[in-house]
């Protein structure tokens, strides 16, 4: 008898597993495998008798598209890499006044919404930018916006596992004549190699699929795969070549996963980890990888934000509120139907509901992957992971493709947060489920010893401990939600757009006064992102087991 | 009192208790000792209702309690790892039990006082249980244990992940708090000297099986068997018909006329007097506070003897051993 089926001791039988994973799999099976079905299929009918993928990988432009959405990945991947290892080092191993803030700071452009980022980078290089140079449209602005944005990817995941390698190995390295460099490339980095790769992987997959950030920053100029799918799609209706594009992307990011899995499982090997406490800065080197680490810190992620700032406090005067306080008015010609202050209102309501969805669903789906040990559960696992590897604006457009029948849903109000919800709850899988799965059977025979019945076992025990995870998932949802624009981009019905989309869409109109109010509604996105973050790391739980 | 009849959990091919048989007396502690994975955590599993038996019977105060639910059974069980709940602090820890059983509020606050004072942590009742020292976690898990008041208290390996020195002092003060509040204990141990220590009655536990059982100094002192005899300490097992074995207990000694196969003789039993023609030669000794332990070769055997001053290495030594120290071991 062991803790993971503490359901079914709880008296819950087959019958009601049952009803608890028919919830989870009719929603993905509807909302996600139902729509990229529906595209494989057009992609391979075609119209009109030719088959759209064969057409695509023959005309030249889109060939292009491809060709140019790789290049500009790899380039921003490596980019990424080259500037985050020395971040990694000096969250990992230096010790200095104000470490753990630092930290936290490296963590806020990942969370931000592409459209705040892309728009923050317009504030900086794009017409009027403070660099005095106008750098939108152009590859470097996409390049510069994708290290930003995943730098904190590669700093955190690098860094994580550089504090848990054992320091003795460099040292050792060192007593027997390696100079400080040698000793890194021939011990730190081969060991560090694991971490690296799955963090490039994770960047190479972000920036392959990136899209607010190109299409505000590129433009049509520009397109990636992920941007040509949109035009086609929306702009010039060509289903068939569109889902041609999306069945493409799908193929290089399975291409992708199945590179890196396989590299994972030559390079995976026991290493003894060691906690291990920074040690204090003690070489010149050291002072001035530190110091280089906080200019980019400072001016790479902190300018750009600081400037949106700025901006969006910018009058035609001097500085103040105007831009926000003009929020509550339409703006006319800009694509956008309302008042962005009730975009706001939407962004809040769609996120709540897509939370409550996403935990419901992520929440039983968690229960199965944990407490369940079969065949099926596990199946059930890779599937529920499968959204995260799908580009939001396939999921957008298998919506509009697929969900007019057997019910017309791509009216309805509930698409939104449905295709957050489906979004974020691989989140909240990944973040309830582990706890579920760590909380020791022990614990529940203790409470068994002490006289608890097996109902007030799971309340007293596994409920009070689950629940700070739910909460996280809960605050990532949110988080999702909020800056999610990729698949609203398809199904936000124009008379009740999203925060993001009523920025992408102010953003379209050209003028000093609509820009600001564009900048005004990112500083609003991103502070309330800020806060849903700031819950997450609240209830966050440690490493330890229990 | 508790009595145990018979008791049998098959894991597969093993039998993790064997047929196993355990009485109790209500107030005595009862050290059930044995070498890792010979089913002394399946026993408190069963005794504790967490897992079922295959056959046999659990029996308290003349009840059958065999089928009642873990929960109800009003038996303590505290875990080798403690497993305190993380998300409570220490008095909440002790109070669970307390809550489980319906006690009022007020009831609970003094109740865990008086336990966390017995347990020597007066004033943690509002630490966290994630920032105690390994020792602390182990008062608060014996606290918790005894809040309820259970019938009956199991132990399992309560002081395994403690170091030396903490453990040597927890298991007097653990002896106290017992022999203070009258409780009955099952105390599951591979430690013989923890064992010693705490427990008024000894069962040896092999495969599954008891194979000694009695008053603590009984079973030390017949052990019964050869390999009980070692799991116990005895350092000095001679073989009956070895050519040592006449020389070290002497010819005239009336064990050597019974059927025993084996002997064990305490080293503390040893005494060395220097003897030039002696029949024994030191080959090494070892300093251990108090006393010299010193291996002495006779012929093919070599006898450990704990003596307080010791011969140097390589003097002739003749060896006197009390007949009625001698051991009869069987197979």
């Amino acid at each position: 008898m062991d803790g993971r089926d503490a359901l079914t001791r709880l008296g819950a039988t087959r019958l009601t597993w049952g009803v608890v994973a028919a919830v989870p799999t009719l929603f993905l099976a509807y909302f996600f495998v139902y729509p990229l079905a529906t595209i494989l299929i057009t992609a391979l009918r075609g119209a009109g008798g030719s088959n759209a993928m064969i057409d695509v990988l023959t005309r030249r432009p889109l060939v292009g598209v491809a060709w140019f959405t790789t290049w500009q990945a790899a380039v921003s991947t490596l980019l990424t890499v080259a500037l985050g290892i020395p971040g990694a080092y000096v969250l990992a191993r230096l010790d200095f006044p104000g470490r753990r803030i630092i930290r936290a700071l490296t963590i806020v452009p990942f969370v931000l919404p592409t459209v705040v980022v892309g728009t923050a980078f317009l504030a900086v290089l794009g017409p009027g930018g403070i660099i005095g140079v106008d750098l939108s449209r152009t590859v470097t602005a996409i390049i510069v916006a994708h290290v930003f944005y995943n730098y904190a990817i590669v700093v955190r995941t690098v860094s994580a596992y550089w504090e848990h390698l054992d320091p003795r190995l460099e040292e050792a390295a060192r007593s027997l004549g390696a100079t400080p460099w040698t000793a890194f490339r021939q011990v730190t980095l081969p060991l560090l190699m694991p971490a690296i790769a799955s963090a490039a992987s994770i960047v190479f997959l972000f920036t392959f699929t990136s899209f607010g950030v190109i299409l505000i920053l590129g433009g049509l100029a520009q397109a990636t795969i992920e941007v040509e799918i949109w035009r086609q799609a929306t702009g010039l209706l060509n289903l068939p070549v569109a889902a041609a594009l999306a069945l493409l992307q799908l193929l290089g990011v399975a291409a992708v996963l199945f590179v890196y899995t396989r590299y994972q499982e030559r390079r995976s090997r026991q290493l003894a980890v060691t906690p291990s406490a920074p040690h204090r800065i003690a070489s010149r080197a050291d002072r001035w990888i530190l110091a280089g680490n906080l200019v980019v810190i400072t001016v790479l992620l902190g300018g750009p934000l600081a400037v949106l700032i700025g901006r969006s406090l910018r009058t035609g005067s001097g500085y103040g509120f105007d831009a926000y306080a003009d929020l509550g008015r339409r703006v006319d010609g800009s694509g956008l139907f309302v008042a962005p202050t009730s975009a706001i209102a939407n962004s809040l309501r769609f996120a709540l509901a897509a939370t409550v969805i996403a935990v419901v669903i992520g929440g039983l789906a968690a229960a199965i992957v944990a407490y369940r040990r079969n065949a099926a559960s596990r199946s059930f696992d890779a599937l529920l992971m499968l959204p995260l590897g799908t580009s939001a604006v396939t999921l957008g457009f298998g919506f509009l493709l697929a969900l007019d029948e057997p019910i017309d849903l791509r009216t309805s109000l509930w698409l939104v947060p449905i295709a957050h919800a489906l979004v974020a709850i691989p989140f909240v899988v990944r973040t309830t489920a582990p706890v579920m799965r760590r909380i020791r059977a022990r614990l529940r025979e203790a409470a068994a010893v002490l006289g608890a019945n097996p109902a007030q076992t799971w309340r007293e025990i596994d409920l009070p401990l689950v629940a700070r995870a739910v909460a996280v998932g809960a605050g990532f949802a949110f988080a999702v939600s909020l800056g999610e624009f990729g698949a609203t981009s398809f199904i936000a019905r124009p008379d009740a757009p999203t925060l993001p989309i009523a920025i992408f869409r102010l953003l379209g109109r050209p003028g000093a006064v609509t820009f600001g109010r564009a900048m005004a509604l990112s500083v609003i996105l991103m502070v309330l992102t800020a806060a849903a973050v700031m819950m997450i790391e609240r209830f966050r739980l440690g490493d330890e087991d229990f | 009192m508790l009595e145990c009849r018979s008791l049998t959990r098959i894991y597969g091919a093993t039998r993790a208790l064997d047929d196993f048989d355990l009485t109790v007396l209500g107030g005595s502690i009862a050290a059930v000792i044995g070498p890792s994975g010979c089913g002394k955590t399946t026993l408190l599993r069963v005794l504790s209702g967490l897992e079922q038996q295959d056959a046999g019977s659990i029996v308290w105060d003349g009840r059958d309690v065999s089928s009642t639910p873990t929960h109800q059974r009003g038996f303590g069980l505290m875990f080798q790892d403690f497993a305190l709940f993380p998300h409570r602090t220490v008095g909440e820890n002790v109070a669970f039990g307390l809550r489980m059983a319906g006690m009022a509020q007020t009831g609970r606050t003094t109740r865990v006082a008086e336990v966390l004072e017995l347990v020597g942590l007066t004033g943690y009742v509002d630490r966290p249980v994630t920032m105690l020292s390994g020792g602390e976690q182990q008062r608060v898990a014996l606290a918790r244990t005894l809040a309820p008041q259970p019938r009956l208290v199991l132990l399992d390996e309560p002081l395994g992940s403690l170091d030396r020195t903490l453990s040597d002092r927890l298991i007097v003060e653990m002896h106290d708090i017992f022999e203070a509040l009258g409780v009955t204990v099952v105390y599951v141990t591979h430690d013989q000297g923890g064992a010693f220590a705490i427990a008024d009655h000894l069962i040896v536990m092999r495969e599954g099986r008891a194979v000694a059982s009695g008053s603590t100094e009984d079973v030390w002192r017949r052990p019964g068997t050869e390999w009980v005899a070692r799991f116990l300490g005895h350092e000095n097992i001679i073989e009956a018909g070895s050519p040592g074995a006449a020389v070290a207990i002497g010819t005239s000694s009336p064990h050597l006329a019974g059927t025993a196969s084996a002997f064990a003789v305490p080293a503390a039993a040893v005494s060395l007097r220097e003897d030039p023609a002696g029949p024994g030669t030191v080959e090494s000794v070892t300093f251990r506070g108090g006393s010299h332990r010193v291996r002495v070769a006779i012929g093919d055997l070599t006898l450990v003897a704990d003596v307080h001053s010791s011969p140097v290495r390589g003097a002739r030594v003749a060896i006197d051993i009390p007949p009625d120290s001698v051991i009869p071991l069987t197979g």
